[in-house]
């Protein structure tokens, strides 16, 4: 197989001698996607997440490729959209909720560092700053 | 490295660490800062310069600057004042420009830098606590060799004094919609106190376009993309000024308005 996409290279490269503009453009492309991939912002990201998971529900619940799954998948497939948002919506409140609850209170962070103040301007005092 | 024997002992092990201090409206609160950290630094026996970036106060902070520079001598306190208010980034670039350290250390008196001229950080950050933790911060770097040091409230033992329950809710909510959005590997993105290699300072300034704290949150985003290291050291913050951090809706909408413009564009 490797001979005859050489020799089609071949003949190819024969009979001109620039590279054809259509494989310029797709090899183009195909060098562009990755980049992309790895350059996207946090937007585009979440863009094509959201999208290919979708694309993903749609096919299963709407049966778009004629695949004939079971009814089973699309009984359970149809409502996933927001039972996922549920779950996500519960799991941020408890993320939340425990964050507050187990936010340290530092007392005797604010006691040193009012002492602290004390001990400063005492020193600067006599050093001759005039507050 | 020899026993530390007395308080003054220097290190002389070649790195140097330069303070910036923007200051707007800090007449009272310069000195203390600049006498905590005097007082840590020499301590630790750390090479150390303080650089204090005056935007014009009216309230005279410069004259206080001064007067510290004649009690603390001119190659420990560095004055590089500006005629107005021109913005974070711009001070990090001015401060740094003669800076002799090669590491710098950022820590803001407050970050007031809004057009209406009153505070509007998303948590005021008038805080004088935090030079007792610079020798944390260098012994982190230097275990992990980090471009960037952040300081967190929200981790180990890192907290806040004096906060009620809706701030609390306010900041840890506000915190995960920037988790969930931006993942940006560092637990606390609108804290202001972080050491930076000179270096990656620079490169960091250069590249960021917001204001304000979401100033400081575009530099941990644009590090995280540029893959520069962070590690980070938990700091207790506390409030000096209290009563006077309302978050009232303006500062949510204008804190979402920048987490959006994060998103969307890194």
């Amino acid at each position: 197989m490797g001979c005859s996409v050489l020799d089609h290279c071949v003949t190819q490269e024969a009979e001109s001698t620039d590279v054809p503009p259509s494989l310029l453009a797709s090899g183009l492309l195909a060098l562009k996607f990755p980049i992309i991939l790895l350059t996207m912002t946090k937007l585009l990201e979440w863009v094509f997440g959201v999208s290919v998971i979708g694309a993903a529900w749609a096919l299963v619940t709407f049966d778009l490729l004629n695949l004939r799954l079971p009814v089973a998948y699309k009984e359970v497939a149809w409502p996933m959209p927001v039972y996922l948002l549920v779950v996500f919506g519960c799991y941020s409140l408890a993320t939340v909720g425990y964050r507050v609850a187990t936010f340290n209170d530092c007392e005797e962070a604010s006691k040193e560092l009012q002492d602290q103040i004390k001990e400063a301007k005492e020193d600067l005092r006599k050093k001759g700053l005039k507050m | 490295m020899a026993s530390r024997k007395g308080s003054q002992q220097s290190r002389g092990d070649g790195d140097k660490y330069s303070v910036l201090l923007p200051t707007y409206n800090e007449r009272e609160n310069l000195p203390l800062i600049v006498w905590l950290l005097v007082k840590y630094f020499g301590e630790s026996g750390y090479e150390y310069e303080i650089i204090v970036i005056d935007d014009g106060s009216p309230d005279g902070t410069l004259e206080v600057a001064e007067q510290l520079q004649k009690i603390y001598g001119e190659d420990k306190i560095l004055l590089r004042p500006r005629a107005k208010k021109l913005g974070l980034g711009t001070a990090y670039i001015h401060g740094i420009k003669h800076a002799r350290g090669n590491y710098v250390f950022i820590m803001d008196a407050d970050l007031s830098h809004h057009v209406s001229g009153s505070p509007v950080s998303l948590d005021n950050t008038v805080s004088e606590k935090q030079p007792k933790f610079i020798p944390e911060f260098i012994k982190k770097q230097r275990e992990g060799g980090y471009d960037l040091v952040s300081g967190t409230r929200y981790r180990g033992d890192g907290g806040v004094y004096g906060w009620d329950l809706r701030r609390k809710l306010i900041s840890r909510g506000a915190n995960y919609v920037t988790q969930v959005l931006l993942r940006p590997g560092a637990s606390d993105l609108t804290g202001s106190f972080r050491l930076y290699k000179k270096e990656v300072l620079v490169s960091l300034v250069e590249r960021c376009v917001s204001k304000g704290y979401v100033f400081q949150m575009e530099m941990i985003v644009r590090a995280r993309q540029l893959n520069y290291t962070i590690g980070e050291v938990p700091i207790s913050f506390v409030d000096r000024v209290y009563g006077e951090s309302k978050l009232g809706g303006n500062e949510i909408v204008s804190f979402l308005k920048g987490l959006l413009t994060l998103f969307a564009t890194t």
